[in-house]
């Protein structure tokens, strides 16, 4: 439903997810990992195709790593079946997949330099002297380390250990590439920084990347398509648009990004719209899923989405509402406005601080009464 | 009371230097000393030394401990990286836990029981298959390797416990066999550990008294147990001599240990240094 909105204003080679046809490269079937009684990946379905920058996201503990492990065959599901670019890899040892992993803290070798390190890989592939040296010499390049070549990685910053990382990985020219936390260790800026060097390293080789990461903002960045994780499970997969426009349920809407959360009930349901009663009034929202009249349901407003305005609304109607000013957060580039509403709720409204004040007052302050309106578009119904 | 404290303390710090090291210089003072009664003062002189290196039996068991040390270090450490990385590498496998106690016991145990069990042990094989003939280089050294395994496995198995497992994986993952892993990556990486091992089993064979005793046959001294043997007839001036030769060889080795570990410290910080210069 959601794919059909978005697939007719999209190129469908830039989402081959969308082409029933294609083969995937990675085909997850129904597999899951236990610790003795602990289930750490719950019985999970999942397809990835070439070239895809696919993310696993979740919180901490939530089973990326042990998924990504299986993928590399460090870790034997329990049940279930992996097959990669049509091969079952129930008995393929990880010296003989064609995966190549991105280790959460590096794992460098100490006791090799940088080069030696790369050529590890190459080496064990029995390749001649002159081509280890030659695709060397081409990584290198490539993650912009060509003066380092003899250093330890005892010798080098974080940020060089990680594209050293990385380079041993890619140099292999490996079917799939595992990523677990890449940027994990860095700090924030460089991180930003490196975001998007991931990226355009993933476009230049065309290898298909599986990050694992905890960081929703990166995902955002990075991936062609993220899939929430919670507790072992899939929580929903779609590309970043999907996952943070049209969240399937409460904890996607809560887990990316912000949004504020409210029950309602249904009143009445129509062809285009639903009307949803809640604390905030009367929703209007534009919604095509068959929904039962009376229901309980969850809707989700994200506060960016929210218009905030001093003067009220020349005429009454849905999808508006009133409040007082609790607390304003600023930001800089915009700020977060906590509204209290007649029925004591609480609602976060962002908006951009697109004109530089005159004065020190802004237009709209503490005590303020102001008045919220959005468009019906905006509110999203999730399933649960 | 600051005052009173440090008073304290230092008398502590004084007793505690004098009680270790006033000994070894005394011991070393009458090793010079002409008189053959060991406490009498005759004057200086380096006789004592001559005699020792003259007397036959001194060399034959310097010769014997030694022979006896370097090949009990070199199995004990084959066999104790091979049991750490059994015990640490190889999960589960049907009698760990059995093989794992096993392992330590001699740590535990007296080491006149690990002496008498392994007397028991020699005398009855004598008898049912006729080996070993006869007991001395040969027993002493299973008997030495026996114990000093166990000490080698713990240091193993602390040392692959403490690198994590992450190494491997990435060896792995970029396609080198086990063996490859283990020449490549394990090995090199267990060498301060199995070189840690390899001294710790060297100096325990030279300091065994009890077992070597338990376990040796006629005419087979090692220099433990010639020296104990001598010292029980009285004090010599010519084992104060050899001990002298041995505390002077202890010390070389030790400031070696150490200017070794300063060195590595060094390279370290610079690592450090050059790594901070780059972020
Ligand atoms: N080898 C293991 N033995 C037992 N429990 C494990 C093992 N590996 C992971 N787990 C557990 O499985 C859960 C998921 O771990 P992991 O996949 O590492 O999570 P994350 O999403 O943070 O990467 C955690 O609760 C962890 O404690
Ligand atoms: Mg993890």
């Amino acid at each position: 439903m959601l794919g059909d909105q978005i697939s007719t204003d999209q190129n469908a080679t830039d989402r081959p997810w969308l082409n029933s046809d294609a083969e995937p490269l990675i085909r997850i079937r129904g597999v899951t990992k236990k610790f003795g009684e602990f289930v750490a990946v719950n019985n999970v379905d999942l397809d990835i195709h070439q070239g895809e920058l696919f993310c696993l996201l979740g919180g901490s503990g939530c089973g990326k790593t042990t998924l990504l492990r299986m993928l590399a065959g460090f870790e034997v599901p329990t049940s279930g079946q992996i097959l990669i670019d049509g091969n079952d890899m129930s008995d393929v040892p990880p010296y003989e997949r064609p995966t190549n992993m991105m280790f959460q803290n590096y794992a460098l070798f100490p006791h090799m330099s940088v080069e030696k390190n790369i050529a590890f890989g190459l080496q064990q592939d029995k390749l001649p002297k002159d081509e280890i040296e030659d695709r060397i010499h081409a990584i290198l390049k490539l993650v912009e380390l060509q003066d380092y070549k003899k250093r330890k990685p005892q010798q080098l910053s974080g940020g060089q250990r990680q594209r050293v990382a990385l380079a041993r990985a890619l140099v292999k020219e490996p079917k799939l590439l595992l990523l677990d936390e890449p940027l994990g260790a860095l700090d924030k800026k460089l991180r930003e920084q490196t975001q998007f060097e991931l990226a355009n390293i993933q476009d230049q080789v065309g290898i298909t990347f599986v990050v694992v990461t905890h960081d929703q903002e990166e995902a955002m960045t990075l991936s062609t398509r993220i899939a929430v994780m919670d507790k072992g499970e899939f929580i929903q997969i779609g590309s970043p648009t999907e996952i943070y426009e049209f969240p399937e349920n409460r904890f996607v809407a809560d887990f990316i990004g912000s949004a504020n959360i409210l029950e309602g009930q249904i009143v009445e349901d129509s062809a285009d719209h639903v009307q949803v009663l809640t604390d905030i009034g009367e929703l209007n929202i534009e919604h095509s899923q068959p929904v039962q009249k009376g229901a309980q349901v969850w809707v989700a407003l994200r506060p960016e989405k929210i218009h905030l305005s001093a003067e009220a609304p020349s005429e009454p109607q849905p999808n508006q509402s009133k409040g007082i000013v609790e607390d304003i957060g600023y930001l800089g580039n915009s700020s977060i406005y906590k509204i209290r509403l007649e029925s004591g709720r609480i609602i976060d409204v962002t908006a951009p601080n697109q004109i530089r004040p005159k004065s020190r007052s802004h237009g709209i302050t503490w005590e303020d009464t102001v008045y919220l309106t959005w468009d019906p578009s905006s509110v999203m119904l999730l399933n649960k | 009371m600051n005052n009173r404290r440090s008073r304290f303390l230092s008398i502590m710090l004084i007793s505690g230097l004098t009680f270790l090291y006033v000994p070894m210089i005394l011991l070393v003072i009458y090793s010079f000393n002409y008189s053959k009664l060991v406490p009498v003062w005759g004057g200086w002189s380096t006789r004592w030394y001559y005699v020792l290196f003259e007397s036959q039996d001194v060399w034959d068991a310097v010769s014997l401990s030694l022979k006896i040390a370097l090949i009990n270090a070199t199995f004990a450490t084959i066999l104790g990286t091979l049991a750490g990385l059994a015990m640490v590498r190889f999960g589960r496998f049907r009698g760990r836990t059995l093989f794992g106690g096993m392992l330590v016991a001699p740590l535990v145990m007296p080491e006149v029981i690990t002496g008498l069990s392994l007397l028991v042990f020699f005398i009855s094989f004598k008898q049912l298959i006729g080996w070993p003939a006869e007991r001395g280089f040969t027993t002493i050294t299973i008997a030495h390797i026996t114990f000093s395994l166990a000490y080698v496995t713990v240091i193993i198995q602390a040392r692959l416990t403490g690198m994590g497992q992450s190494l491997e994986e990435a060896a792995a993952d970029l396609g080198a066999k086990p063996f490859k892993v283990l020449t490549a990556i394990t090995l090199p990486r267990l060498a301060p550990g199995m070189v840690s091992g390899w001294l710790l089993a060297f100096t325990l064979s030279l300091d065994d008294l009890v077992i070597a005793s338990f376990v040796t046959g006629p005419g087979a001294n090692t220099l433990p147990i010639l020296i104990f043997s001598r010292i029980r007839l009285g004090l010599r001036p010519d084992i104060n001599a050899l001990a002298t030769i041995i505390i002077l060889f202890v010390a070389v080795c030790v400031a070696i240990a150490a200017l070794i570990m300063f060195r590595q410290q060094r390279r370290e910080e610079m690592d450090q240094q050059i790594a901070a210069r780059e972020g």
